[in-house]
């Protein structure tokens, strides 16, 4: 649906987007991850042809964005980081005049409600838009974006100025918008991506860093893959009996956590996964495991790693901003 | 195009400006008319037409076109306007036609006027309509280069100046033809660019079809070079 090959972006000498490439699937929900001034916003105002890139490649549902720029932008609906909003408008003539705009052939009246419905503005339709407060205005930019049932979305930090239980409804909005919409999301709030989107992309000083699912990435970039666990029984039993799996490196005691519950951390050997042994060797000596928890990289601990490495190195070489 | 069109004239009528514009040019017509025609009994209406062309369109012109585009850049509401499935052209043709079409209503007074005239004596029609034409394709010239200050600039203000500037420019340049008045090729590109002159043949009731055919094409490269310019600042 969404396809960007080799993209590039050079603001005089300073590369805003370097050599990004990715794709959308229908009805994906891609989260875009990123510290302030990565390149998310270039990159998304390239995708719908608000800017035009150095070099490289833009196909939006089959149509280059620089060759057939009206067919690819009308499979667009676009939020940017600030509202399109007209100030002088009311939120009835805006949508009527982006319906207009975007040559949209549904049923006029019906559409608009239908967006007006699902978005909760129906009850400041007939106010000036200058007089909304930011939540109503990042939700009238958002039924904008909706106008013409476009097949592709981009929202450029949909839920900023929202209130949490907004937040959250407007969350569940967008994932259910993505059961029929290809859906590009940029935030900067982790456990949002995390909970929204299908995969996840993360950029830094305009490269592309990782690209994967929450779980794909926490596997890749993980370097710590131990395994704590917390069972009743004799603690230097329960040690020996662990001992005996395989692909087991290393066993430590922690000691007793609870009366009678003793914590072990296992170190198991690269890409072993050693869960379901020690569960069946421990169930065989009616030993219950109380707890089992990997030690994981949390996204949030992905994106910082990631990230700031990257900030350092760049930095390194003299980049500017 | 369409929408562009009705939303640019829905914002000049919501806004002041466009009522600001057509009060300036009724008002100053309106007292030229009243003095020249209804009191001192004149049937040509030569001064309502140059008090409009020398007061009314040059404080009214800069002050129509000075939102068009830096508005839209400092609201960022360039972004809905430059990722829908409009072309650059048809945007700024919207834009050009609404300001237009305000422009047309100001002036049309002076059809009003000549048919006040009409009730006492026969106006001389033709000089009306060569001096509404004229004054319509001068407009329509600042409209565009206006319009094209507007893409440079996120302030209104420095828009307005700029096309204040243009039009002093380009009425004034006929002087400069005393200072070269030895190189007969200068005299030639000054002459080609006169505005004045090319006007004054206007309100003096003829029409010549290289006037129109220079105003036209003038507004024709303005607006070009708007989208031109549009079109190339995505790129850098």
């Amino acid at each position: 649906m969404i396809e960007v090959q080799n993209l590039t972006k050079k603001y005089g000498s300073h590369l805003a987007v370097d050599d990004i490439s990715f794709s959308v699937k229908e009805g994906e929900i891609l989260g875009f991850l990123g510290p302030n001034g990565a390149g998310k916003s270039t990159t998304m105002n390239i995708l719908t042809g608000y800017l035009s890139g150095t070099s490289g490649q833009v196909r939006i549902n089959g149509f280059d964005i620089l060759e057939n720029p009206n067919e690819a932008k009308a499979s667009i609906g676009y939020l940017p980081e600030l509202p399109p909003l007209y100030q002088d408008m009311t939120v009835k003539e805006y949508l009527d005049f982006v319906y207009d705009l975007k040559k949209c052939t549904l049923p006029r009246q019906q559409h608009l409600a239908e967006i007006c419905k699902l978005i909760k503005i129906d009850n400041v339709y007939d106010r000036l838009i200058k007089n909304l407060s930011k939540g109503y205005r990042q939700r009238v930019g958002l039924a904008q974006a909706l106008v013409g049932n476009p097949p592709v979305l981009i929202l450029d930090e949909p839920t900023v100025g929202l209130d949490p239980s907004q937040i959250i409804e407007i969350r569940s909005l967008i994932k259910s918008l993505g059961k029929h919409h290809t859906v590009i999301l940029s935030s900067h709030i982790l456990s949002e991506v995390e909970a929204v989107c299908d995969r996840i992309i993360i950029i830094n000083s305009g490269k592309l860093v990782a690209n994967g699912t929450t779980a794909e990435l926490a596997e890749t970039y993980s370097k710590d893959h131990r395994i704590i666990i917390r069972v009743a029984g004799p603690e230097k039993e329960v040690k020996s009996v662990l001992a005996t799996i395989a692909n087991v490196e290393k066993i430590t005691a922690n000691g007793e956590k609870e009366p009678g519950v003793y914590e072990f951390i296992i170190s198991p050997n690269a890409g072993a996964d050693i869960r379901r042994d020690i569960f069946s060797r421990l169930a065989d000596r009616e030993w219950p495991i109380l707890a089992l928890k990997t030690n994981e990289l949390s996204l949030e601990e992905i994106f910082v790693s990631l990230t700031q490495s990257d900030a350092a190195m760049s930095s390194k070489e003299g980049d500017d901003e | 195009m369409s929408a562009i069109l009705k939303r640019e004239l829905r914002a000049f009528f919501t806004s002041p400006i466009a009522y600001l514009v057509i009060a300036v040019l009724f008002v100053i017509s309106g007292y030229y008319f009243y003095l020249a025609n209804l009191e001192f009994g004149y049937t040509s209406m030569t001064y309502v037409f140059s008090a409009l062309f020398t007061y009314a369109c040059f404080l009214v012109l800069p002050i129509l076109t000075m939102r068009l585009f830096s508005d839209e850049k400092r609201q960022k509401t360039d972004q809905i306007l430059l990722t829908s499935p409009v072309s650059l052209t048809s945007i700024v043709l919207g834009k050009f036609f609404a300001a237009f079409l305000v422009y047309l209503i100001g002036i049309s007074i002076t059809l009003i006027q000549g048919m006040v005239i009409a009730l006492v004596t026969t106006p001389e029609w033709l000089t009306i309509f060569a001096n509404y034409l004229g004054l319509a394709l001068y407009g329509g010239m600042v409209i565009a280069a206006g319009l094209l200050f507007s893409c440079l600039t996120e302030s209104q203000l420095v828009a307005a100046l700029i096309t204040f500037a243009f039009e002093l420019i380009i009425t004034s340049i006929t002087y400069l033809e005393t200072v070269f008045a030895d190189h007969p090729w200068v005299i030639t590109v000054i002459e080609f660019l006169s505005v004045s002159a090319r006007y004054n043949t206007f309100s003096a009731g003829t029409i010549h079809y290289d006037d129109i055919l220079f105003f036209l094409s003038m507004q024709a490269l303005l607006l070009f070079i708007a989208v031109r310019f549009l079109d190339r600042k995505r790129w850098n």
